[in-house]
């Protein structure tokens, strides 16, 4: 190496640590901010949801004003029927109930749910690095619903089916996992490719069994998308999503005990095997909803928990909230970029994958989290 | 038996099946009591305090433990970059229900129990990035906020330097006579045995054991057997002190006074 | 450097055992009986198929094309018939063979070079950059099978250059947890690509009908399989694995280790260099012709570690046999048992992923993870 190529070297290193050392401080000001005002990030979060809900019904191909959408919201919110005479036009009406409001509350939800999952998960197992995509629950899911679409089941069957194939491809990642003597590390993340992998072959054995009409249908679905929103699949999403959420925020303490691991967390007096199995069943449902209706939306419960620790720390006790808070926000803005700016329907599950593995890879770099390398 | 106070007897455990790792082990020790187990690496150190712990079923022999036990494990990794005072809270696992979160009092009594180990001032100091010894305190005072009374530690001197070995030891001590612990440790180090321990367990082979106080059991012929080389047993005085040690002779390795 | 220390090299966990017990040194561990086996399954895949010929009209066509002068049995057999086995069927199965063969070769290849039995073209991302690849030229309207290898190489080697430099700022390339974290990572971003170009339709053919074929073509198949793919895939094959044999005992001394690598004496970084060129060119000719056919080359090079050692002198034409022999037998599986042409991607990912966790299991993760 000639000297000015090591000079060169040299100050591009430079440039590097200086960068680097502005992201540390930026992540330590956070970090001192949170422990100062200790409620303002997630309130800040939560608000900022609600404010992107409230602003993803306003915009779109027909665009409304933030108060006539509001109250045309508020009305429908109420628990008893509309007016007769409707003091708005029936379009904006038709626009909002109709088409806006599934969509987006469908977005938000799908997004808390892989939020609260990925968390959980990552939580649970005590590896920085799973995910539902890794550890095969999304492909199970995907599985059970390509099944149940084949068989033109009612969707009710399909989330059932979907629930089935989760909880199975997730039991086989744990079963092989241990079964090959590790359980953390790179065990689990290599049975759940292999597992992930088998429950896809399965589906393309589906994709090329199916006829030109389903055809269609199962490969967009598999992309991931919205478009299947109406308020009965909200209602499909919503309701595992909620129920097992509610279960999953009650339990985030207990998350804390499950990361330290197993025999740590024993001599804490907790019971390991019937929490973690608990967490996986609830996980399970969240996912299988999700992936019934949305199809396979990849990566956003790998990435957001890591987000949601850089802005509000490890702690479960805020972070499940926070990472709730931020995949809705996440999924929601993705798919108002699709539907607003692009005007089209890209699946939003490349859209999530095409952002979410360079993040992934620059975390993966940065190795924010120890214990990435293997255990 | 009263709280604190713990006996076992005709302990064994075998992971396959007539693979016997140790068995018949007997040991006991009384509430304020430290007890140190000595064994050469592969002896089941581990597997023997797992059995204390719960964590593990023996396979013969019972144990009788009265009290709530905590567990200080040797090389402590966490996957998360929790806090101190996160990592203390821990502790209360027990008293908090299944469904709820840790209460304001309950954080108090955490930090009270970082207090009470000398770092309350790092409370909201990530955990990992403490040193070893400190991380050692951190968990101690999670020991604390659990209210046990009987405290298990997996070798906790083996990755420090020689101060901060000291430091455990003191702490050992103090958590014994002053917090009233017991206190269970397993170590490489007879010297260490010989400075805070009470009693003492060697794990000298599958069938054979040595169990009571350090002063009969430590002794220059059982320890000879246990690690194949001599270790003499010294007595001298530093300053006002009347100091009793024991130290290996390694008698093979060329750098020796000459005569 | 022996062949006797290389045995004590990690692969040993992989071989020895129970498998090795009961599979000693049979005549069958030999890689020239392979390719004997292979070349009478070549010839026995000639007579299955769904158009029914009875076998001895087939001999005799086969006989009457190879026989030198011209005879006149040649009047009475039916057009069709002669169509279907010297036109049809021959290259449909080389390319299947071929295809087994870049696949088993070139799965050997990275595991010997990386030294971690977990990693396959598949693992590595090169298969999804190559379908990336492959996909992009079809998107951009050509068809002609030549044009998407050059396209789906550069794709594949742009994967694996990825992976290798992202698993190498993380972690080493000895720890096999970032390599594979890696391949992961790079192979979903590629495959992610794929789904964006099969939702942007490509204007100029009527809407639906591009989609349809692309997603079939990309679960593997051999449908439609005629002398241009077979030439496609013939040349990047057997290039690459003249290649890959002349480097065989090269492969050996590299799975040592860097270090023991160096202080032979041998110019790793070239060495590294030529083989992923190698590797990437050979699984892109087989993407580019039949889609992706996941998990070959990730098992293949294991079956053959039990057959032959893990030896690479032997363990390279073995895997290169048996790669073969497995993908014909898919193929021909397909083709005439099921009769309903399921793709043989999605037959080696179904039938391949119980298997890797059979052996992902028996290993009990040992010499996996170093």
């Amino acid at each position: 190496m000639t000297e000015a190529a090591g000079k060169e070297k040299r100050k591009k290193s430079g440039r590097w640590r200086e960068w680097s050392a502005r992201s540390q401080s930026l992540l330590r000001f956070i970090r001192d901010f949170n422990s100062r005002n200790s409620l303002a990030m997630p309130l800040f979060l939560t608000g900022a949801m609600f404010a992107a809900i409230i602003g993803s019904i306003c915009i779109g191909p027909y665009p409304m004003s933030i108060f006539r959408a509001g109250h045309i919201v508020f009305n429908l919110s109420l628990p008893w029927p509309l007016p007769g005479d409707l003091p708005w036009p029936l379009k904006e009406l038709t626009v909002i109930q109709v088409i806006r409001l599934p969509r987006v509350l469908l977005a938000t939800v799908a997004g808390i749910g892989l939020g609260l999952s990925g968390t959980a998960l990552q939580g649970m197992m005590r590896n920085p690095l799973v995910g539902p995509d890794l550890v095969g629950v999304s492909s199970g899911a995907a599985m059970g619903g390509v099944l149940a679409i084949m068989m033109d089941w009612s969707p009710a069957t399909v989330v059932c089916l979907a629930f089935i194939g989760g909880l199975a491809a997730m039991g086989g990642t744990f079963w092989l996992a241990g079964a090959a003597g590790k359980s953390d590390g790179i065990g689990l993340v290599v049975s759940g490719i292999f597992v992930g992998a088998f429950c896809l072959s399965c589906v393309g054995l589906g994709v090329f069994l199916a006829n030109d009409g389903q055809l269609h249908n199962i490969v967009f679905w598999l992309l991931g998308t919205m478009i299947h929103a109406t308020p009965e699949t909200v209602w499909l999403v919503g309701i595992p999503t909620l129920v097992g959420g509610a279960v999953l925020m009650l339990l985030r303490w207990r998350l804390n005990l499950l990361s330290l691991g197993n025999v740590d967390a024993f001599a804490l007096g907790v019971q390991t095997k019937g929490l973690r199995l608990g967490v996986i069943t609830i996980v399970s449902l969240i996912i299988a909803a999700q992936v019934s209706v949305t199809g396979i939306i990849g990566w956003v419960g790998l990435v957001i928990p890591h987000l949601g620790r850089m802005l509000v720390g490890p702690d479960h006790r805020k972070l499940l909230p926070a990472s709730a808070c931020l995949g809705g926000l996440f999924v929601l803005l993705i798919d108002d970029f699709t539907r607003v700016i692009l005007r089209s329907d890209v699946p939003t599950g490349v859209l999530t994958a095409l952002i979410g593995t360079p993040f992934i890879c620059y975390l993966f770099w940065k190795k924010q989290t120890k214990g990435w390398s293997s255990d | 038996m009263s709280t604190g106070d713990f006996i076992f007897t005709g302990l064994g455990h075998a992971y396959l099946k007539d693979n016997w790792i140790f068995r018949n082990y007997r040991g006991e020790a009384v509430r304020g009591q430290v007890l140190a187990l000595l064994g050469p690496n592969g002896s089941g150190k581990t597997t023997l305090l797992k059995i204390l712990l719960g964590a593990l079923t023996p396979s013969e022999g019972s144990v009788n433990i009265q009290g709530q036990v905590a567990f200080v494990p040797q090389l402590f990794q966490v996957a998360f970059d929790y806090t101190a005072l996160d990592m203390v809270l821990m502790g209360r696992a027990k008293k908090v229900g299944l469904f709820s979160q840790p209460t304001p009092a309950d954080e108090e009594a955490a930090i009270n129990a970082l207090e009470r180990m000398g770092i309350g001032h790092m409370a909201y100091r990530p955990f990992h990035e403490m040193s070893g010894g400190q991380r050692q305190l951190v968990i101690f005072a999670r020991a604390l906020v659990a209210e046990a009374d009987i405290l298990i530690l997996d070798e906790p001197t083996s990755a420090l330097d020689l101060k901060n070995q000291n430091g455990i030891l003191e702490w050992i001590d103090r958590l014994a006579r002053r917090e009233n612990l017991t206190v269970i440790f397993s170590t490489h180090h007879p010297h260490h045995a010989y400075a805070v321990a009470d009693q003492a367990l060697l794990m000298l082979g599958e069938n054979d054991f040595e169990s009571g106080p350090v002063g009969d059991v430590l002794t220059e012929k059982n320890l000879l057997q246990l690690y194949g080389l001599p270790l003499k047993r010294l007595t001298f005085d530093y300053e006002d002190l009347n100091v009793e040690t024991l130290v290996p002779v390694f008698r093979n390795c060329k750098r020796r006074k000459a005569n | 450097m022996t062949e006797k220390t290389v045995k004590q090299e990690k692969f040993s966990a992989c071989s020895s055992g129970r498998f090795r017990r009961w599979l000693p040194k049979t005549p069958l561990a030999r890689p020239w009986i392979l390719g004997l086996i292979l070349l009478i399954a070549i010839i026995g895949s000639l007579f299955m198929g769904a158009y029914p010929i009875p076998w001895h009209r087939i001999l005799e066509i086969l006989l009457n094309s190879v026989w030198p002068f011209s005879g006149s049995e040649s009047a009475y057999l039916d057009l069709r018939e002669i169509t279907v086995v010297t036109l049809i069927r021959p290259p449909r199965i080389l390319v299947a063979v071929l295809a087994g063969i870049a696949l088993g070769m070139s799965g050997t290849a990275l595991q010997g070079m990386m030294r971690n039995p977990l990693v396959g073209p598949d693992l590595v991302g090169v298969t999804s950059g190559a379908a990336f690849g492959a996909v992009l030229a079809m998107w951009l309207g050509f068809l002609y099978t030549p044009v998407i290898l050059v396209l789906s190489t550069i794709g594949g080697i742009a994967a694996m250059l990825g992976t290798m430099a992202l698993a190498r700022v993380v972690g080493g390339r000895n720890d096999s947890l970032p390599l594979i974290l890696a391949g992961f990572f790079i192979g979903a971003f590629f495959l992610a690509g794929v789904g964006l170009l099969i939702y942007l339709e490509n204007p100029f053919y009527p809407k639906g009908q591009r989609t349809g074929n692309i997603i079939y073509w990309l679960l593997g198949t051999f449908r439609g399989a005629g002398p241009v793919k077979a030439w496609t895939i013939a040349v990047p094959t057997i290039v690459g694995g003249t290649v890959l044999m002349g480097l065989r005992w090269r492969l050996n001394l590299l799975s040592l280790g860097d270090l023991d690598a160096s202080s032979l004496g041998i110019n790793l970084n070239r060495l590294r260099w030529i083989l992923i060129t190698v590797v990437s060119l050979m699984v892109a000719g087989q993407v580019a012709v039949s889609g992706v056919v996941g998990w070959v080359g990730l098992i293949i090079p294991h079956a053959a570690r039990m057959l032959v050692g893990p030896d690479h002198r032997r363990l390279i034409p073995a895997s290169a046999m048996l790669g073969g022999l497995f993908v014909l037998g898919l193929d021909n599986f397909t083709r005439t048992v099921i009769w309903s042409e399921v793709p043989v991607g999605v037959l080696s990912a179904i039938f391949g992923t119980p298997l890797i966790c059979f052996l992902f299991w028996k290993t009990k993760t040992k010499g996996w993870n170093e």
